[in-house]
């Protein structure tokens, strides 16, 4: 028989999972947890500066280990605190575990001190939630809300635990098991012989890869189908690396900032497959006017993502992997020499247009040159804005997992805390935030967090003094009246990163940019580096919300 | 910039009519603990999908609840119900014609 607290409990659990980190900030209803935590020999607690950072933190080791991480903050404002990064790894399907502290039982509903309502704040922008009742409930509740996060379709699952039940003794002959994810849906062997018709009889097949794909660990797959039956493939941003982007068939992103050759190539297609994808409107514009004349195979192991934005001829509910691997088999390998040469000829047509690529005091030119100093074992994370998208048209991405920035939800300030817990995750590896002057602010206070872990994460930043998505929608579509998208007051980031105890590079003023910014990127530790950006380099080509994607700009 | 991007502008698509006059009757097998009808009562709320009715009782050993709602059809109700079955503590949907009883005999209750 064991005999425990509540708090202890939780510890023990987590750590029976395997987490090895976690990254919190105290308060007064999460005090019974840090105690346990503080008893803890395999738990490394990484104390936040805000619990948004805590939660993209959680986000950027679980986008990199693939697993439940965990962020933990205390009641009231930690808990509205975290929110942001909770719904923003629901969109992107990441799994993690928030875990709360919340009042005692009795004082719920009383408006205590730093009371609030986590459980039904939480609920539209959660896989699942948990307000535990009592500790013999964290038995079930803590096993559960892993399985929950890592089954099917991953997502965020928070427990809010009062004081009162961290605090409380519990008794229990054995632990629970220790949880791996549920089996995937089963899925019919018919519907996917059917697919391998179709893709065999089209002319003009194209294949759409979104986050499921990188979910399921299946890119190599995806890539074997694609070289298989010799399909142009596209990537979602959130998909970007499956394939790598240098591949003969890659017709890298879609949709509202891809290239002008791929939104013309989907618009020929006769037979659209897509995998791990959910027909986003950044991605698709105008759902109507989306592969016109296409068919559509649609698998994803969310059932209700089939026919939800398109209907689908094919649809297939299952794992992306498992499906691929009955799927491979039955697919016939062909040359479909003049679909690839028509594709090849739009590419030559209509390329991605990249001004100023070998200039390192330019957007595109800067990518490249970070992209020069490294090589595939570096992780990738942006915030959000133009930055963003120049990455994601240019960095040449060729691994799953190299490239982490917030897709769905759009966060502004998720790259810098997710670039820390992904150096956390993968101590080896270079991480390489790119970011811009709106974006960091928004969670600028990690630079003390990174300092103090001391991680190998290189903010690149892009410094225009302004929204830059912002101010450019105002030029192109509300008659350049320029509207709180200007910074007018410098801001002296050098000075900032000083301040919290990080290196500060200024490529601006350097003689050798290329040579400053490759001895930044190349020594160990946390380094931000500072380039100026003019606020008038748009990005190109764009399609207006709303709009088709055959309505490019620029 | 050239003139000729000034007179576009950001097409914002119309809100689509829904709500039609077809009445169904969905039967929902939950797990019975605080918050389960939060759960599901959002997802209806947050599409401004037209509840009707709605019914609650444990069943047997009161682990479980069984939720009956009634609902104005359109046709977003298939992805409605796949939505709902999305849910962890909802254990099954069950669609029922409109005239189904449960609803019935509550009238006298509403005059």
């Amino acid at each position: 028989m064991m005999q425990m607290t509540g708090a202890d409990l939780i510890v023990k659990l987590l750590e029976r999972q395997g987490i090895s980190t976690i990254a919190g900030v105290p308060g007064g209803a999460a005090l019974p947890m840090y105690d346990a935590l503080s008893k803890s020999e395999q738990i490394h607690h990484v104390l936040c500066r805000h619990e948004q950072g805590a939660g993209f933190i959680a986000q950027g080791m679980a986008r990199v280990s693939g697993r439940p991480e965990v962020c933990l903050a205390s009641s009231g404002p930690g808990a509205t605190n975290l929110i942001t990064a909770i719904a923003d790894a629901k969109l992107d399907s990441i799994p993690m575990i928030a875990l709360t502290g919340q009042v005692p039982l009795s004082m719920i509903g009383t408006d205590a001190f730093q009371e609030v309502d986590t459980y039904g704040l939480t609920i539209p922008i959660t896989k699942h939630n948990f307000l535990v009742r009592s500790a013999k409930e964290l038995l079930t509740a803590v096993p559960a809300a892993f399985r929950i996060a890592m089954s099917d379709r991953p997502g965020p699952v928070l427990i809010d635990v009062p004081k009162d039940v961290q605090n409380q003794m519990v008794s229990f002959e054995e632990y629970p098991n220790v949880v791996v994810p549920d089996a995937a849906p089963t899925f019919d062997i018919a519907a996917i012989e059917e697919a391998a018709k179709m893709i065999e009889s089209a002319e003009r097949p194209v294949l759409y890869l979104g986050g499921g794909v990188i979910h399921s660990g299946a890119a190599h797959m995806a890539v074997t189908l694609a070289e298989q039956a010799s399909l142009p493939t596209t990537m979602t941003l959130m998909a970007l690396g499956a394939m790598p982007m240098d591949h003969p068939l890659s017709l890298g992103m879609l949709g509202m900032h891809g290239a002008r050759y791929t939104n013309y190539v989907l618009e020929e297609a006769d037979l659209l497959i897509c995998v791990g994808a959910r027909f986003d409107d950044r991605a698709i514009g105008k759902t109507a006017e989306f592969c016109p004349n296409a068919k559509i195979i649609h698998i994803d192991i969310d059932r209700s993502e089939l026919h939800k934005v398109k209907n689908a001829h094919v649809a297939i509910a299952g794992d992306v992997g498992q499906v691929l691997s009955e799927l491979l088999p039955r697919v016939k390998p062909q040359l479909r020499k003049r679909w690839l040469s028509h594709v090849e000829s739009l590419k030559g047509r209509f390329p991605l247009a990249m001004p100023g690529i070998d200039n390192p005091r330019s957007p595109y030119g800067l990518i490249h040159a970070v992209a020069n100093c490294l090589d595939d074992n570096a992780i990738i994370t942006s915030d959000v804005g133009q930055h963003q998208m120049w990455v994601a048209q240019a960095y040449p991405f060729r691994r799953s997992r190299q490239w982490l920035n917030s897709g769905g939800l759009g966060t502004m300030g998720f790259g810098f805390p997710a670039a820390i817990g992904a150096a956390l995750a993968a101590p080896d590896r270079t991480v390489v935030c790119f970011s811009g002057d709106g974006s960091l602010k928004m969670n600028i206070q990690e630079m003390a967090t990174a300092a103090q872990e001391n991680v190998n994460v290189k903010i690149v930043l892009f410094n225009n003094q302004s929204l830059g998505l912002v101010h450019q929608q105002q030029n192109l579509f509300y008659g350049k009246r320029i509207m709180a998208s200007r910074y007018e007051r410098p801001t002296d980031f050098l000075k900032i990163a000083d301040g919290f105890g990080m290196r500060a590079v200024d490529l601006d003023p350097a003689p050798n940019p290329r040579a400053t910014l490759a001895e930044a990127l190349n020594t160990p530790g946390p380094c931000l580096i500072h380039a100026t950006i003019d606020p008038n380099e748009f990005v190109y080509p764009m399609v207006p919300p709303g709009a088709a994607n055959s309505e490019m700009i620029g | 910039m050239s003139e000729q991007n000034t007179n576009l502008s950001e097409y914002i698509p119309d809100v689509p009519e829904h709500g039609g006059f077809h009445k169904v009757v969905l039967e929902l097998g939950v797990a019975n603990h605080p918050g389960v009808m939060s759960h599901i009562c959002g997802l209806f709320a947050r599409r401004a999908f037209n509840v009707e009715g709605i019914l609650c009782m444990p069943v047997g050993n009161a682990e479980t609840s069984r939720i009956w709602l009634l609902i104005f059809e359109d046709e977003r109700l298939d992805k409605m119900i796949k939505q709902v079955e999305k849910l962890e503590d909802v254990l099954y949907v069950r669609q029922h014609v409109g005239e189904h009883p449960v609803f019935g005999r509550l009238d006298e209750f509403f005059q």
